[in-house]
């Protein structure tokens, strides 16, 4: 019989249910919603449907591909403005230790965090007592080779081809994010109290002439700062900039590149290169995404074809809603 | 000198376990007897889980104790004890948010049980004090305390009646609220202090009462109240249910009423009753788990290998510790083994996205809130009861799409209940009723036209028995004076058959007008009221199958009337009777009525003064009351005169026989378990189309197989025999079954109770174990089985077994009646019909629906939808978060789960019209077939795919200089960025495609939830945050967007990675068509 009883509901008594039964109606309410019959797009998705998506997608992704696969190859030809790179690989800038180890707070100008840096900086915090600016293994480690490049002129004479050093950080970067330690005193004096980072020659004060390219400001210093995503990467170092429409920027010729030798790469078998390029609207050379939307492309389209003769085959039932899960 | 042996006995029974005794209005009994204050717990009813102190420690405890909770606590910890890539706000966030929302929900829960149980407890009550009445709370109330109730108010504990403001000493009660019968019953006083009506006389009384401890069966009470009414030697009453007054039950139609505490607060019955249903869990549910723990095992491969590789790559040391990466002094110095461990975690907790911790909430919110479309449902709606669906639990929704067997009880369920008196046979000779009986309202114009005429004694005396052989109760007001309109006449009881009988009386003449102090008063053709006194009632149980009534005519003569299964009856009367009859019930059975055997008996006086004295020695044992009660009855039930038999209709319910047919078209097993016997339950199938003319029935039942001599072995003849003809049809097909089905011969098997305890009690050498496997095989092969003669413990014993075959298929049971409750608490899916038979089993329900026929769309529509839209929503989660989203996880809650909840919600991939008119289609997920190894797979692989094109696809593009039109170079943040915004986007858009049913709440959650991405993506990174140590994320979005090539990477990755769903779209519909042609 009764084995086993829930009362649940009744621990207030329950309200006394005589026999006649209430007239309180307990109908639910007809509205759309709780009888579960909203108006409703029941798009029905058929090979008739699916297939022309295959079709669209494959026409619009071949020119698309075409255009940027041209694009990227005619990158090659130096002209409008050049871009100077420098690669480095087998470095591992994407180490998570590596990573953590900076303190945006000190280098967004924050006095305390000056003086005071983040632990995520160990071990690259403090040298003989005194706070490392900027400090983290990032900072400490950032790339101070020189690149000079030259023009060989006929006379077997070096022309040195002006290299831009500002507009290669991000504005935000730059403008925002990296920030000077407030005040209105030279920089030496606001850096006052720290000490350069262990592998620096120079302090960070000094890291240039320009008191507008200085400190934490110094766009090499914020392009290192921005951490590449693969071990082998490349970072921009110079702008070569147009001079005039009617040469190119950097004529055919012979060229010198000096360089002064700072970083070593040996210890983790790295490679140091060099890259000088011109961008397009898609930015640098890259035939993957050309390449990859041609494929796609025409993979569509194959697909397309493939699908909708197989499709035909078999049209002659009537186009039932597709009621497989 | 007899009182003190008297009280003596009495102190040494009250030191036995079993009883207590208690002080009625705590006065000692007499001044010789110490008064020994025992301790009994106060009248505070404590519902609620937590106080205000306990709520945290304990709650976080039980939410601790999931393994999923669990398990991202651990990672929690790791996080934050061991140096880890990513924040242990990643993780904390979810687990925290998770965590909050149960808390706040089962607060909330529990603060409404405070409230509820506050109300209950400050209540105020009457409690009668020094010949006073004194106001008090409730809670208050102690054991032994006098306490007055008034009508209409409920009882404040369990209470031993000991006056009401009627004279003879009655009350009524109606315990709707406890076991939902909303009829009144009628409890009595002590014969000795219904006198006592008034507040001094009450305070008086001196007595003590003993009963059992407390227990939770409702219907049972056991106790003896020893009175000392003037100090002379105790009279000692027994007492039992219908003494006492169960808390929770209202009183009724009886002004007020004395009672004295004997259970209070937690002690009472509805206390003790009072538990949480036990915890089903749907298969969804194990499938969710059995994957958690596919999942774990990959994260911890994942994690060994990379810890692995890490340390292969380490080896070299200008890749451990290059110049420009160094170590701490401390990371030098770490010992290598527990670095290596503290690796291995911090990989653990890098991957540990791929168990989603979001998931679970969505999980419930999704089942919390689809429940209530199966309440709303306006199908469901009844309006004659004036209820629709009721949820009792939302955790089984999905498992509604999930039956595999159906175990329905008969009465109530498949029928109506709702009997009609149609013919009846008296001494052989049948009295057919030509007209409806409507209600009660209907005129009594004399005997209906009968076949040939029995005696007329004889004939008066059955109509006289049928009067009298109930326990109908005319409803009180309208019995007042006596004199009634015997069209106002309104019968209340418990059981439907009775009133149907009472009511087939009163067409032929004989009217039951009520019982008044004692007195059955019965209008007879003449008009004459006959009185008849009541002496005892031997009440009908479902072991006796029969019940009885002693009572005593005017002219003194003492007779006994009892009522019953033919079964139960016909091995108690003369044989030559039996023959007459025996037709006659055996048509009437195979017409699928009702059929009741009625016989009586006259008893002499002698015989009578000793059958009374033993049913008043039965009924006063304190010890095993029920078993000597039934001995007594036993004994007193025999050499009775049958006089005739009744037939009753219970007509089947309202598209009983459509629902079952859809049931069997979508691949579930029928299984009807009913009490009744055999004939009739046979008929009921055929009628509602269980069975088939072409049905081969195989019968294994008393009758086949009493024929022969030793049971067992004709039993065991039987079963080999069947088996064999079912295993020549089926040729080891089991995988086919379904489709073998509509092919072959359809088989229904039919069995009864005893042959059923035969073959699952036989002893232990002839084999039980061969006997029920040899059952099941044939019952799995059976399209439909008939179990009738079931006790209800039986029903749950065929439930469990079934539940416990190879592949543990879902049964669901539904039932509407007390005797169903075993049977619905045992199988995976309860469902309750609020029916006649009182609202217990809808109680205990997983779902309770007003009709038989709600099954169909409940099972076919609602099962379905809520299994699809789950089995996606878990394959979803699984398949969201495999890629390594790191530190944005915690876009997962805000960005990813709305439209997935959305979708979960609301999708209908097939119009629930469709669902129900194509039975078919549920076999398409039967058997769990969306959560099994293969789409697991699929989601799996689709996950691993679309990872990989992400990060290749993005790792390719970097390969460049730059992405930008002025040069400038693109890091690592960058890289992440894009790989997430594909991932958001790709994630939402293939939800996007698998939707089929787009109302406007999913196309604002999808394209909302995009939306919201792009904002906060531009939000989070457009401002320096003054409370963060790093800003990595600095304008890294608006930076990608402002990049052409970024672009078209993104598009290009978002559709490689939806083509292969779309691909799947295609291909589906191509086989379709293939298999179509």
């Amino acid at each position: 019989m009764a084995m086993n009883y829930n009362a649940k509901d009744e621990v207030d008594g329950g309200p006394p249910c005589p026999p006649g039964g209430t007239a309180k109606t307990r109908r639910p309410d007809n509205t759309a919603f709780k009888q579960q019959r909203l108006p409703a797009w029941q798009p029905i998705l058929t090979a008739g449907t699916v297939l022309p998506t295959f079709f669209i997608i494959g026409l619009i992704f071949i020119p698309i591909g075409i255009g940027i696969f041209v694009t990227s190859n005619n990158i090659r030809e130096i002209e409008g403005n050049v871009f100077m790179y420098y690669g480095l690989s087998n470095f591992y800038q994407n180490h998570r230790r590596y990573v953590k180890s900076r303190d945006d707070g000190q280098l967004n100008g924050d006095p305390s965090a000056l003086l005071n840096p983040s632990k995520e900086c160990e071990p690259y915090r403090r040298n003989e007592d005194k706070p490392i600016a900027p400090c983290g293994a990032i900072a400490n480690s950032m790339f101070n080779d020189t690149l000079e490049l030259f023009q060989v002129g006929n006379a077997s004479d070096l022309m040195p081809i002006t290299l831009k050093k500002k507009g290669i950080a991000w504005w935000t970067d730059k403008n925002v994010k990296f920030r000077n330690p407030p005040g209105t005193d030279p920089l030496e004096e606001r850096f006052k109290g720290t000490t350069k980072p262990v592998n620096w020659v120079k302090p960070v004060y000094m890291l240039d002439s320009d008191e507008d390219n200085n400190g934490f400001i110094n766009e090499d210093f914020i392009v290192w700062m921005r951490t590449a995503a693969l071990p082998t990467f490349r970072k921009l170092y110079r702008l070569i900039e147009r001079k005039n429409d009617l040469h190119p920027t950097l004529p055919a010729g012979r060229y010198y590149l000096n360089i002064t030798y700072n970083y070593p790469v040996h210890s983790f078998d790295g490679r140091k290169r060099m890259i000088l390029s011109t961008i397009s609207w898609m930015g640098g050379k890259n035939p993957f995404l050309g390449i990859a939307y041609i494929t796609i492309g025409s993979i569509s389209f194959l697909l397309g074809v493939v699908l909708l003769v197989i499709n035909h085959k078999y049209r002659n039932s009537s186009n039932t809603a597709d009621i497989t899960i | 000198m007899f009182r003190r042996s008297f009280n003596r006995f009495c102190a040494g029974e009250e030191k036995r376990v079993g009883t207590r005794t208690v002080f009625v209005g705590n006065h000692p009994v007499s001044e010789t007897e110490a008064y020994i204050a025992q301790k009994f717990c106060d009248n505070r009813i404590i519902s609620s889980k937590y106080t205000l102190w306990n709520f945290l420690p304990k709650n976080l405890f039980e939410q601790f104790r999931r393994i999923a909770n669990f398990y991202f606590l651990i990672i929690f910890l790791i996080q934050v004890t061991v140096d880890t890539p990513t924040s242990p706000i990643t993780s904390g966030l979810p687990l925290f948010f998770v965590i909050t929302v149960t808390a706040i929900k089962q607060g909330y829960e529990d603060w409404l049980r405070h409230r509820a149980d506050n109300e209950v407890n400050k209540s105020t009550v009457y409690i009668i004090e020094n010949a006073k009445r004194v106001k008090k709370e409730s809670e208050k109330i102690k054991v032994g305390d006098i306490v007055e109730v008034q009508a209409d108010e409920t009882f404040p504990c369990d209470l031993i009646l000991l006056s009401s403001c009627t004279v003879d000493g009655t009350c009524y009660v109606t315990t709707a609220s406890l076991d939902g019968e909303s009829n009144c019953k009628t409890h009595y006083a002590v014969r000795d202090t219904i006198e006592l009506r008034t507040v001094e006389s009450i305070d008086n009384l001196r007595a003590a009462i003993e009963c059992e401890q407390p227990q939770s069966d409702l219907y049972k009470f056991v106790g003896r109240i020893n009175i000392y009414s003037n100090s002379l030697e105790a009279v000692a009453r027994s007492l039992g249910p219908e003494n006492l007054l169960l808390k929770g039950a209202t009183l009724k139609n009886t002004k007020k009423i004395y009672g004295v505490a004997v259970y209070t607060g937690m002690e009472t019955k509805m206390a003790l009753n009072y538990q949480g249903k036990s915890q089903k869990r749907s298969a969804v549910e194990k499938s969710i788990n059995a994957f958690l723990i596919v999942y774990l095992f990959i994260l911890l491969t994942k994690a060994a290998i990379c810890t692995t590789l890490k340390y292969v790559w380490q080896s070299t040391p200008y890749n451990d510790e290059p110049w420009y990466n160094q170590k701490t002094q401390k990371e030098r110095e770490t010992w290598k083994v527990l670095k290596m461990f503290t690796d291995f975690l911090s990989f653990m907790v890098l991957f540990n996205f791929i168990i989603p911790v979001s998931m679970y909430v969505t999980v419930e919110m999704q089942k919390f809130l689809g429940s209530f479309f199966i309440s709303w449902d306006n199908d469901f709606y009844d309006e004659e009861i004036n209820e629709g669906a009721l949820v009792n639990t939302s955790d089984l929704n999905e498992e509604l799409g999930q039956v595999d067997y159906v175990f329905t009880d008969k009465t109530g369920t498949l029928t109506e209940n709702s009997m009609e008196f149609i013919e009846c046979c008296i001494d052989g000779h049948k009295y057919k009723g030509v007209a409806q009986e409507t209600d009660g309202l209907s005129q009594t114009d004399g005997p209906l036209p009968y076949l040939d005429r029995a005696d007329k004694n004889r004939e008066e005396l059955f109509l006289r028995a049928l009067c009298l052989c109930h326990t109908v109760e005319v409803k009180p007001n309208d019995t007042v004076d006596g004199v009634t309109e015997s069209s106002e006449l309104t019968y209340m009881s418990s059981s439907p058959d009775e009133i149907a009988l009472v009511k087939g009386a009163k067409k032929y003449g004989f009217t039951f007008v009520g019982v008044q102090n004692g007195y059955m008063r019965v209008e007879n053709q003449r008009k004459e009221i006959e009185e008849y006194e009541l002496l005892h009632t031997l009440n009908f149980d479902s072991v006796r199958r029969r019940m009885s009534v002693i009572v005593k005519t005017q002219s003194g003569d003492i007779l006994l009337f009892c009522k019953g299964a033919d079964s139960a009856v016909f091995p108690r009367v003369q044989n030559h009777e039996i023959d007459l009859i025996k037709v006659h019930v055996e048509h009437n059975a195979m017409e699928g009525y009702r059929t009741l055997c009625i016989a009586f008996k006259e008893i002499a006086p002698d015989d009578y003064e000793r059958v009374n004295r033993q049913l008043i020695e039965a009924k006063m044992a304190l010890q095993d009351r029920e078993e000597k009660m039934e001995k007594v009855f036993d004994e007193i039930e025999t050499d009775m005169h049958l006089i005739g038999a009744t037939a009753v209709e219970d007509k089947l319910q309202d598209q009983a026989a459509e629902t079952i047919e859809a049931l069997h078209a979508a691949g579930l097993k029928v299984w009807v378990l009913t009490g009744d016997k055999m004939e009739t339950a046979k008929s009921t199938c055929y009628a509602c189309r269980l069975f088939q003319t072409n049905t081969e029935l195989l019968e294994l039942t008393t009758k086949t197989i009493e024929e022969s001599e030793r049971k067992e072995d004709r039993l065991h003849e039987l079963l080999t025999e069947y088996r064999k003809k079912l295993l020549r049809e089926f040729p080891k097909s089991t995988r086919s079954l379904k489709k073998a089905w509509t092919e072959h011969q359809e088989y229904g098997l039919i069995i009864d109770g005893s042959t059923l305890s035969l073959i699952l009690n036989s002893s232990q050498d002839s084999g039980s174990n061969n006997y029920r496997s040899i059952f099941l095989q044939i019952c799995m092969k059976c399209t439909a089985v008939l179990c009738c003669r079931m006790a209800p413990l039986q029903k749950a014993q065929i439930v469990r077994m079934v539940k416990n075959l190879k592949g543990s298929p879902i049964t669901l049971s539904i039932g509407d009646g007390a005797n169903d409750v075993s049977m619905i608490l045992e199988s995976h899916v309860g469902i309750g019909i609020k029916g006649k038979e009182g609202r217990q089993a809808s109680r205990n329900s997983d779902y309770a629906v007003p009709k038989f026929k709600h099954l169909k769309k409940l099972l076919l529509a609602h099962g379905h939808l809520y299994y699809v839209r789950i089995a996606h929503l878990v394959q979803y989660f699984f398949y969201k978060p495999l890629y390594d989203a790191a530190y944005l996880t915690m876009y997962n809650i805000c960005f990813t789960s709305l439209p997935i909840l959305a979708y979960s919600l609301l999708e209908q991939h097939i119009n629930i019209d469709t669902l129900t008119s194509d039975p078919r289609l549920y076999m398409k997920i039967s058997g769990n077939a969306m959560l099994q190894l293969g789409p697991f797979l699929y989601w799996t692989f689709l996950a691993a795919f679309e990872g990989t094109v992400f990060f290749f696809g993005t790792y390719f593009l970097f390969q460049t200089t730059s992405l930008d039109e002025n040069g400038k170079v693109y890091g690592n943040w960058t890289f992440g960025t894009i790989i997430f915004t594909i991932l958001v986007f790709t994630v939402t858009l293939k939800l996007a495609l698998d939707t089929r049913f787009w109302t406007w709440i999913n196309h604002l959650v999808i394209w909302g939830s995009l939306a919201f991405y792009v904002f906060f993506s531009f939000f989070w990174g457009g401002i320096i945050w003054p409370f963060l140590k790093q800003q990595r994320m600095y304008f890294i979005f608006a930076q990608m967007l402002s990049s052409v090539s970024i672009w078209l990477t993104i598009i290009l990755l978002i559709f490689v990675s939806l083509s292969p769903e779309m691909l799947r779209i295609v291909l589906r519909s191509v086989r379709r068509r293939k298999s179509e042609s």
